[in-house]
């Protein structure tokens, strides 16, 4: 690995100087940023680690809306959102295995857009606000591609404010090898109607499944998306299954997870 | 170059690291704790586990400078004072846990971590939470037996065989 300066803020004001000089990087668990410094993908001239800054750490909750921290791990989200959305802390408490959630981040997975990673479809699937030191963006304008969001250079990603649903759930096909998700599907029913997000599946990352959403807002269950079914293109294909197999699951999973609701 | 200090097993410890010194070499390479293994070093295997402020965590993918000041407890801290193994390490031996034992200080450490948030965790649980430590050559069925036992459980019959 390149080394790097290495810097740890305790302030959201000093982290945004100091990512203000070129070759800066935010640097939150680490989980997914120091294996890819490890194969040379990345080398920051500044790491600028984003775990000593309490104001970016925490779950809380404000009316209708669950808030959490960017720095929050998967852990903490596992246990502290399991009485006021307990859809999303069953999701994190699924993430990678036990030491990977002590240190992995909400801000860090949600910064890095995975095709295969599993808060995508939690933020996408309430039509959460990606809460910046800039500005506020819809989930429906942040994710734009695998890998790829609306964040600029230099920007980080503060709190993600939630819409508490009445009822929702993940359902994560694993993938064992790599422990993300080969296809999950996160469903989300609101007084306004259901939201449906997959992730996992697509070559464009996470999306929504418009047909499933119409279907579930008509009538809450299973057999509402029995008859569905997604088409293959622009699912990936890999060794792990075709676009096909992902297709088919899209719908399998969107069943399991409205079966889990609640 | 940085002056990291920490308190290992006990001990305040410190040494000067550059920005990329991983967590895994500051253990192994400056303070000579080699009882931690890194395996893969790319966050898959586990061996690397240890616990930092009490949580596991893989100990390749963590910056030294990141944990300025943490305590951090090594499979070198989980013997008796007296130098004995101790209640889990003892546990793995008795169980014969380990073959080549490579994996053995990520899961002595994970199943600690374990014990402290669930003392009496069912087979199915320990299965659950030892899934990012991988053992090559157990097949885990004595890994558990093990983690039953220093549980204080019956570690005689397990519901996968
Ligand atoms: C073995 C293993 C299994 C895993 N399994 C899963 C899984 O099942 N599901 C899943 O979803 N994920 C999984 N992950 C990924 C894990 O959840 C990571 O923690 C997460 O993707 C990245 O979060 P981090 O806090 O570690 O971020 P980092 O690695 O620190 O950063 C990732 C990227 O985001 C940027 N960044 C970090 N924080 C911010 C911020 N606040 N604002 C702007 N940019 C920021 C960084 O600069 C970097 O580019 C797994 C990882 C491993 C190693
Ligand atoms: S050496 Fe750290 S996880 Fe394999
Ligand atoms: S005993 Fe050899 S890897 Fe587990």
């Amino acid at each position: 690995m390149h080394n790097f300066e290495f810097v740890k803020p305790s302030t959201l004001a000093e982290a945004v100087a100091a990512l203000g000089t070129d070759e800066a990087q935010p640097l939150s668990g680490g989980q997914t940023l120091i294996p890819s410094m490890k194969a040379r993908l990345n080398a920051p001239g500044v790491l600028v680690s984003l775990t000593g800054i309490a104001e970016l750490k925490g779950v809380c909750r404000e009316g209708d809306t669950l808030v959490i921290g960017a720095a929050t791990t998967h852990a903490t989200v596992a246990a502290d959102a399991a009485a006021d959305f307990p859809g999303l802390a069953a999701l994190a408490g699924q993430i990678g295995d036990p030491a990977v959630r002590n240190r992995g981040t909400i801000g860090g997975s949600l910064a890095n857009n995975d095709p295969s990673a599993c808060y995508p479809s939690a933020a996408l699937g309430t039509g959460a606000t990606i809460v910046t030191n800039a500005r506020e963006i819809a989930a429906d304008d942040y994710f734009q591609g695998m890998f790829t969001t609306a964040l600029e250079e230099g920007e980080i990603i503060t709190s993600i404010r939630f819409p508490i649903p009445q009822r929702a759930a993940y359902a994560k096909f694993l993938q064992p090898a790599s422990r993300f998700a080969l296809t999950g599907v996160f469903v989300a029913q609101y007084a306004a109607g259901v939201r449906v997000a997959v992730t996992g599946a697509s070559e464009g990352g996470v999306f929504r499944w418009a047909e499933a959403e119409a279907a579930l807002s008509a009538q809450f269950n299973a057999d509402a998306v029995a008859g569905l079914s997604h088409p293959a293109d622009g699912m990936i294909s890999d060794l792990h299954g075709t676009s096909e197999y992902r297709a088919h699951l899209v719908r399998v999973m969107t069943q399991r997870a409205v079966r889990a609701a609640q | 170059m940085a002056h990291v200090k920490m308190k290992v097993n006990g001990r305040e410890m410190g040494a000067s690291v550059e920005g990329r010194t991983l967590l895994s070499s500051y253990l192994r390479d400056l303070l000579g704790l080699t009882g931690t293994h890194v395996g893969c070093d790319t966050s898959q295997c586990g061996a690397c586990v240890v616990l930092v402020n009490g949580q596991a965590i893989k100990s390749c993918t963590a910056f030294a400078a990141d944990l300025d000041g943490a305590e951090v407890t090594t499979v070198e801290g989980m013997a008796n004072s007296d130098g004995s193994l101790g209640r889990i390490q003892q546990a793995f031996q008795d169980y014969h846990g380990l073959q080549c034992g490579f994996c053995t200080p990520g899961m002595v450490m994970s199943t600690a971590a374990l014990l402290a948030e669930n003392p009496k965790p069912t087979e199915e649980e320990v299965r659950h939470y030892l899934e990012g430590n991988i053992c090559r050559c157990t097949g885990y069925q004595n890994i558990v037996r093990a983690v039953m036992a220093a549980s204080g459980q019956d570690a005689g019959a397990l519901a996968a065989e």
